[in-house]
């Protein structure tokens, strides 16, 4: 069954387009990666698939639901762990997973039952009375992510979900991330190669607001003749300018 | 349950900073303290406890500016706010959420600064309640000032423009430190012109029984409030907007 199904994509703040006409493709389960440089486009089409930005063309639909009609049944079925760990700085590990539960409408038996899941699956219990402010870098990000783990959500959003951490807490992470994998769709956007091809079943290239390529890592390598992902991405990212 | 759930971790957010504590109750509270200090030991009346206490508790209020401001401001610049606007959070969850709790803190602030005027000779009497109620659109002016600066500006220009700016702006020309008559003219014409003295004023009618001077002063702190509420909410929304984009 396909999660996520966008088409003909497009948003342009006045004359640039940020997005040109994206139609792509997620299937339920996928851990799907979008690869691109600064610029490409990666966060504008998040912030249209998680419905905090209207697309200017096109629409995408979120298990059958339409970003651009239906924006509140999108929202009740998704969450983000944004790309800064966006958390309640002076409140207590639990107080935020709380907050967040609370927001999405669960009682307080659910909510203490929810709380007590994501601690010990996000290696959080130790640090649960801890303000969020004083945890480390990558604390913060576990802790981001169990906030957005917290609603249930059947598509979640990773947002540079490693960036800046040290290569512990990043594979630390990404141990965390592959234990999500089959049971939810996960859109993980990331700079990072290595991070795409080990933890994505599938990944989409974009390069000024365009998706340049989709595939899995060895299709890409294939496609573009290539023996690295690495070296995949620069030949699909640079191809326009070469081919001028 | 939704809004109920933002509201209390807002207040826990505001109510954790122990900078808050000390400017908002704490600095004000040492104002009325050395004013009065001044007052027993001058012979002229200057800081007359009834005259001084609604000014004190306009200047505490303002810090309420501070609070509301910073906290959204922290909130836009963590990304913290863009995690929520992705939640099933309505428009009015948010402003209702950030305005809610600090009206009982602004209550809370008047009362502390009330109770310490009583020990400095304050006469206990219903004026006394009538004046904290007339104080309570002041609270809802500062609480939108707050709201409108969160949304516009980042944590510095917060703290220089509510912190500085609009401290300084609601203490000199709200007629608490001195008689604006005294420098009459354009300056006075200013201070009338703005809701703060008008705040002060009320207030001191409400304590001193002259009950038909606070409406006509309350009227422009009302006015003001209502315009910068509607401006602050209106402007919320397109930020809303603005910060998704």
């Amino acid at each position: 069954m396909i999660a996520i199904q966008t088409t003909n994509l497009t948003k342009k703040f006045q004359d640039k387009t940020a997005v040109n006409s994206l139609n792509l493709s997620i299937e339920q389960g996928e851990l799907f990666a979008l690869l691109g440089v600064n610029g490409a486009g990666k966060t504008t089409t998040i912030k249209m698939l998680t419905c905090l930005s209207r697309p200017t063309n096109g629409d995408t639909t979120l298990l059958g639901d339409s970003i651009v009609s239906k924006p509140h049944a999108v929202k009740e079925k998704i969450n983000v762990s944004p790309q800064e760990t966006a958390v309640a700085r002076n409140l207590s590990v639990k107080e935020n997973l709380e907050l967040i539960a609370q927001i999405y409408g669960f009682d307080k038996k659910v909510v203490d039952i929810k709380v007590e899941e994501m601690l010990t699956s996000f290696s959080l219990t130790d640090v649960s009375k801890d303000k969020a402010k004083t945890l480390s870098g990558g604390m913060q990000r576990r802790l981001s992510i169990a906030m957005a783990l917290i609603s249930n959500p059947q598509i979640l959003f990773l947002d540079e979900p490693t960036l800046g951490l040290d290569v512990i807490a990043r594979r630390e992470l990404w141990t965390a991330i592959e234990k999500l994998k089959g049971g939810i769709t996960i859109i993980l956007t990331t700079h990072y190669m290595e991070e795409a091809e080990a933890l994505s079943d599938r990944i989409g290239i974009m390069s000024k607001g365009k998706l340049k390529a989709v595939g899995t890592v060895s299709e890409l390598m294939e496609k573009t003749n290539t023996n690295t992902l690495e070296d995949a991405f620069v030949s699909l990212a640079t191809k326009e300018e070469v081919e001028r | 349950m939704r809004l109920l759930a933002f509201a209390t971790r807002n207040s826990k957010e505001i109510l954790r900073d122990p900078l808050n504590l000390a400017f908002g109750i704490g600095f004000p509270l040492v104002i009325l303290l050395l004013l009065s200090a001044i007052q027993a030991n001058i012979p002229v009346e200057l800081f007359v406890i009834d005259k001084l206490i609604p000014g004190i508790a306009v200047f505490g209020l303002s810090f309420i500016s501070i609070f509301s401001g910073m906290l959204i401001t922290k909130d836009r610049g963590t990304s913290f706010l863009m995690r929520l606007f992705t939640t099933p959070l309505s428009a009015s969850d948010y402003i209702t959420g950030y305005t809610l709790p600090l009206l009982p803190m602004a209550i809370l602030q008047i009362a502390i600064s009330f109770i310490v005027a009583f020990f400095l000779g304050l006469s206990v009497d219903a004026n006394v309640l009538l004046s904290v109620i007339v104080l309570m659109p002041t609270a809802v002016l500062f609480i939108g000032i707050g709201l409108l600066a969160g949304s516009i500006f980042n944590e510095k220009q917060v703290s220089s423009i509510c912190g500085a700016l609009l401290t300084n702006l609601s203490a000199w020309l709200s007629g608490t430190w001195f008689d604006l008559s005294l420098i009459g003219g354009w300056f006075k014409e200013i201070a009338y012109a703005l809701p703060f003295a008008h705040a002060v004023d009320a207030g001191r009618a409400a304590i001193s029984g002259d009950y038909a001077s606070i409406l006509p002063h309350l009227w422009w702190v009302i006015g003001y409030a209502v315009v910068i509420m509607v401006i602050a909410v209106t402007v919320f929304r397109k930020k809303m907007s603005g910060d998704k984009e």
